[in-house]
């Protein structure tokens, strides 16, 4: 199989090679990197959207606001059982009064925050998965009934669009990769197409002495393959150390939403297979090429 | 005697010019020698591009080794390439390989090993007295030389047919006697050899060969019937042709 795609050391004769002389290692590298770069932030935001997902999506909380601390009370305990009843609720946790008021004291100071001001009671809820619209539409529902001051919040409804944004970055970074295959693509064919002009006339000879159109295009595959997998990797040179620092860089803002889009052992691999499929992409693009342009030939 | 190549009412244009070869039709054929000659201009090397398959005919109908070419897939040109040996008149060396290189390039893309192939391509080298030239490129070796390469490359696989272009237009008197004689023994071995000249000394020489000689892309003899062997009067005045 790989006997098709690289000739033999007198083949390569044939087609004289400018190696790092020539622009097109420059050019692929240049695209990799890029790439690399690309196919690393779409990697990174879908990690993000994922861990932020996760952690938040599952969780809701209840608040109760009445003035009259009495029916608070009798509101959120009423609450509360109707949420420990409901099959979808893992968890249901009541937030102390004192919580309630270390949360408020950096916003509102602890000598504001006396008795006589009336704090709504909190509960936090864990789901066993992700709450669904109809999830949250039945416990309103059921809220409504046995404690009509109650409110609930599913965290994740808070940051949807940052989800929006998170997926349309996502989607823009992926668009990106495709849009940086296709200029790779493009480079090749008119690099293929340059080199096929520049040696029409030993072409021209092998044709006539009874090369085959394959023999012919496997010339042009090993020069691009050899030129891609020089620019694949001076671009894996160049990305690795950016990647590592801006990972390191999102680690140190210790931010939950940035450092959730750190990568694991599989994005690794997933990023490594970018100048695989660089090389093996400008490969089939050199002998797609030349076999176009041998068509021609009688 | 087996045909090898048939032409029947073949005509060829370049493009929307006029006809460049109009109406030929004969036929070759297996293990003998021809010569094609004519003045400058009267298609001789479009006849070649048309036997060598650098060319299809615009018109007519060619068969080569028992298979129409009008209608031959493109998948057996290789194959049919291969059986062909050419020597080109601007001898068409592939500039960046040694002279061994050119001449073992057709071996090569028939497929033999590097191992297999230094034998009959010293052997050959040393027939057209280039042993000693083996590593040069063709940029450094005289016309002469080059035009042996040539010859060598065209002959190292023993093809069915070996078209040549004016073989002996650069080499010496002896030199090119002495490639005549190759072609001979290949012709001795079954080859069909045909060689484009003007050189009339050259064509006296081969006494069984035939002669075909074109004048404004016809045979000059409408009923393409060949001479063979070339008379005296037949030849007289085609000094005139030479350039």
């Amino acid at each position: 199989m790989l006997g098709a795609f690289f000739p033999t050391r007198h083949d390569r004769r044939l087609i004289p090679q400018a190696r790092l002389t020539g622009p097109m290692p420059w050019v692929i590298a240049v695209m990799l990197f890029l790439t690399l770069l690309a196919a690393a932030a779409a990697l990174a935001l879908g990690s993000a959207a994922d861990q932020i997902n996760a952690d938040l999506a599952g969780r809701a909380t209840v608040q109760i606001v009445n003035a009259d601390s009495d029916a608070r009370q009798r509101q959120a305990s009423a609450a509360e059982a109707v949420l420990r009843s409901d099959r979808a609720v893992a968890v249901v946790t009541r937030v102390s009064d004192a919580e309630v008021r270390s949360l408020l004291s950096p916003w509102l100071g602890s000598s504001a925050l006396s008795d006589d001001i009336p704090l709504p009671s909190l509960i936090d809820v864990d789901f066993r998965r992700n709450a669904s619209d109809a999830t949250l539409g039945r416990l309103r529902d059921a809220l409504a009934e046995a404690a009509p001051d109650a409110r609930i919040d599913a965290h994740g409804q808070w940051l949807r669009p940052v989800f929006e944004l998170i997926g349309t970055l996502r989607w823009l970074a992926i668009a990106l990769v495709v849009l940086l295959a296709l200029a790779s693509i493009a480079s090749v064919m008119l690099s293929a197409r340059s080199s096929f002009a520049a040696h029409a006339e030993t072409i021209d000879i092998m044709h006539l002495l009874g090369s085959t159109h394959q023999q012919i295009a496997r010339l042009f595959q090993r020069r691009i393959a050899l030129d891609a997998a020089l620019g694949a990797l001076i671009a894996c040179l160049l990305a690795a150390p950016v990647l590592w620092l801006l990972g390191r860089a999102a680690t140190r803002l210790d931010s939950g939403l940035v450092s959730a889009g750190s990568f694991g052992p599989f994005d690794w691999l997933l990023l490594a297979t970018v100048p695989i499929a660089g090389i093996a992409l400008a490969v089939v693009t050199a002998r797609m090429t030349v076999l176009g342009a041998l068509r021609k030939k009688l | 005697m087996d045909s090898i190549v048939q032409f029947e009412n073949v005509g060829l244009r370049y493009g929307t010019g006029p006809e460049a070869l109009s109406d030929l039709s004969f036929t070759l054929f297996s293990g003998q020698f021809y010569f094609l000659t004519g003045p400058s201009g009267a298609g001789k090397s479009s006849l070649l591009r048309l036997l060598y398959l650098a060319q299809r005919p615009s018109r007519g109908m060619i068969r080569l080794f028992d298979s129409d070419l009008v209608t031959l897939s493109r998948d057996r040109m290789p194959g049919f390439r291969r059986r062909i040996g050419v020597v080109f008149q601007d001898f068409r060396l592939v500039p960046h390989l040694s002279a061994f290189d050119n001449i073992a390039l057709p071996l090569r893309i028939a497929g033999m090993r590097d191992a297999d192939l230094a034998t009959p391509v010293r052997e050959i080298l040393d027939w057209v007295g280039l042993s000693a030239r083996g590593d040069a490129l063709p940029a450094t070796l005289s016309g002469g030389e080059q035009q042996r390469v040539a010859i060598a490359r065209a002959v190292i696989t023993r093809p069915d047919i070996l078209v040549a272009d004016e073989p002996t237009g650069n080499v010496d008197p002896e030199m090119a006697v002495k490639l005549l004689r190759l072609f001979e023994a290949l012709n001795r071995m079954g080859t069909t050899i045909i060689v484009a000249t003007h050189d009339i000394h050259l064509m006296t020489r081969i006494k069984r060969a035939q002669m075909m000689r074109l004048e404004g892309g016809r045979l000059f003899d409408p009923t393409g019937a060949l001479r063979y062997p070339p008379k005296p009067s037949d030849l007289r005045g085609w000094e005139e042709d030479k350039g």
